[in-house]
């Protein structure tokens, strides 16, 4: 049996292998350290404090690669919604309050900010998975949650500063933080979403998340007491 | 095992003519080897060494596409069956949205520009940039008009975005559902060599909505002549890619329902433009846009029943003459 017709024919070979009589020589032991390690990950046994906290200082950790976006894959590994979920509820709480609220010409209600930017953020991913990216479900979804985050800072000082200020100036200041946390977060999030496409469709995928932004944006710009 | 040739397209337009009402004409089978070697091209570009392969014996120059009734091999459930429709690059989209707002009379937009491969990533993002860009402009026109006035108070009117989004969805994607079943019923009647898809009729009408996107913006402008001759420009625009687009359809049909074809389709693009106009000096009023809303019905449902009546009459006079 030659070696190139063995080649071709995977597993064909397994066959015909006849196995002469060798004694099997050697030890199996377990590693000692695996029962540690069993103690280490059972987590029935730390105070509820440890447990919150661990989840919240991974939370705190993403705000930070959110803020100073570079190429790491802390967002992308060990995803999560908390934070998503979290700053969802900051941003539709804090557009609530408007005067327009009694009647119905006035500001997006809790349900819409909620629908837009979750219904939006899902909208965003299949879009980005039927251009054929490799990024999964829930990592889109994690990564445009986060990145929410500019935008709703920029939602605390607009509040800030209409308490403090009115007119003009007040406009002037909103303007440029709005146009500037937008920026922000199209950027942001860019830089994580762009990397799972091909070249060739980079901008159809950008285009979507630059009008969602856009569009939390106009809603923050426009929210007036 | 078929395997479903990407990119090969031949330059004829008598071909493509024929090959459109035709759909099953074409599947190549190829092994296994080559299986490997075509996969590594990506969505633009086609492998160099296709025409070896190829038992059409297309020369180097010519590109084979695959055949639009085909290439939606997976059933309608998966999602590989909607990810057929995705498969265009930005160059692709920009070549479209600029040709959609250049129209020329002979360039059909679907045989020029969509080539047997529509998508559904144009029509459903214009849509929704036009909701966005309708509410917001009509939001910042009505401020902009307001503004010495006093006692007024600024709103972002949000509601706004809801009633255009259902209009516009509404023209976007019911209109050519109808328009479809009707040039299908129409071809079982009356031979004809062009024939449309469903997505193809989907793609024509959202990439014709993308001149609003840029005429609703200039609407922020406060001077009311103005607006009229924006609104005027895009209406002739949109209006006649869809006209070059479905007169090959249609033509050769009895004249009056080609012309009662034509003007629906003019009518009712017509009917969307005056509409958000209106929304954005009225503000909110429901009644408008139910009373749009009937009136679109009305008009549907008076034209079918006078194209059924001809039709009748037609078939009639056909049977009394044989």
């Amino acid at each position: 049996m030659t070696s190139a017709e063995e080649a071709s024919r995977p597993f064909a070979g397994l066959s015909d292998v006849s196995i002469p009589d060798i004694p099997v020589e050697g030890d199996i032991s377990l590693p000692v350290a695996s029962s540690a390690r069993d103690d280490e990950f059972s987590t029935l046994d730390e105070p509820v404090k440890e447990t919150i906290l661990r989840d919240l200082r991974a939370v705190a950790n993403k705000f930070v690669h959110v803020l100073y976006p570079k190429r790491s894959s802390v967002l992308l590994r060990d995803w999560d919604l908390w934070g998503p979920l979290l700053l969802c509820v900051t941003l539709a709480l804090l557009l609530q309050g408007g005067a327009a609220d009694s009647n119905d010409q006035g500001g997006p209600q809790f349900a819409e900010v909620f629908v837009i930017i979750w219904f939006g953020s899902i909208i965003i991913t299949l879009n980005s998975k039927l251009l054929g990216g490799t990024l999964s479900f829930f990592q889109s979804l994690c990564v445009l949650g986060y990145c929410i985050m500019p935008l709703t800072v920029a939602m605390v000082v607009c509040r800030i500063v209409l308490y403090t200020a009115s007119g003009k100036v007040s406009f002037a200041v909103r303007l440029v933080v709005v146009t500037a946390s937008f920026g922000w977060s199209t950027f942001a999030s860019t830089a994580f979403l762009a990397d799972s496409q091909p070249s060739n469709r980079r901008g159809l995928v950008v285009y979507p998340v630059f009008l969602f932004y856009f569009v939390i944006g106009w809603m923050i710009l426009t929210f007036s007491p | 095992e078929h395997f479903l040739f990407p990119y090969i397209q031949l330059d004829f337009e008598e071909a493509a003519n024929l090959m459109d009402a035709n759909r099953d004409v074409v599947t190549i089978s190829i092994g296994d080897e080559d299986l490997k070697a075509k996969r590594q091209g990506p969505a633009g570009g086609f492998p160099p060494d296709v025409a070896d392969d190829d038992p059409l014996g297309s020369d180097d120059k010519t590109e084979v596409r695959l055949l639009a009734g085909q290439k939606k091999s997976a059933p309608f459930w998966t999602f590989e069956y909607y990810q057929a429709f995705f498969d265009v690059e930005t160059h692709h989209v920009k070549e479209r949205i600029i040709g959609s707002m250049l129209p020329w009379p002979g360039k059909n937009f679907i045989q020029v520009y969509l080539r047997k491969n529509p998508d559904l990533y144009g029509p459903f993002w214009i849509c929704t940039t036009l909701v966005f860009a309708c509410a917001i402009s009509g939001n910042i026109s009505t401020f902009l008009h307001k503004f010495g006035s006093s006692g007024y108070k600024y709103t972002p009117e949000f509601q706004k975005v809801t009633i255009a989004a259902t209009a516009i969805f509404t023209y976007a994607w019911l209109v050519p559902l109808g328009l479809w079943g009707f040039l299908l019923w129409r071809n079982n009647k009356i031979l004809n060599l062009v024939s449309y898809s469903f997505m193809e009729i989907i793609c024509v009408y959202g990439y014709s909505l993308s001149v609003y996107i840029p005429a609703v913006v200039l609407w922020i402008i406060q001077v009311e002549w103005l607006r009229w001759c924006f609104m005027v420009v895009a209406l002739c625009v949109s209006g006649s890619v869809l006209v070059t687009t479905f007169w090959p359809a249609v033509r050769d049909d009895n004249p009056r329902v080609t012309i009662a074809v034509i003007a629906i389709i003019l009518l009712l693009n017509a009917l969307l433009a005056v509409g958000c106009k209106l929304e954005e000096n009225i503000v909110s009023d429901a009644r408008i846009w139910s009373l749009i809303s009937s009136s679109l019905c009305l008009c549907y449902v008076v034209f079918s029943y006078i194209y059924i009546l001809k039709t009748y009459l037609f078939m009639s006079k056909v049977s009394y003459l044989h």
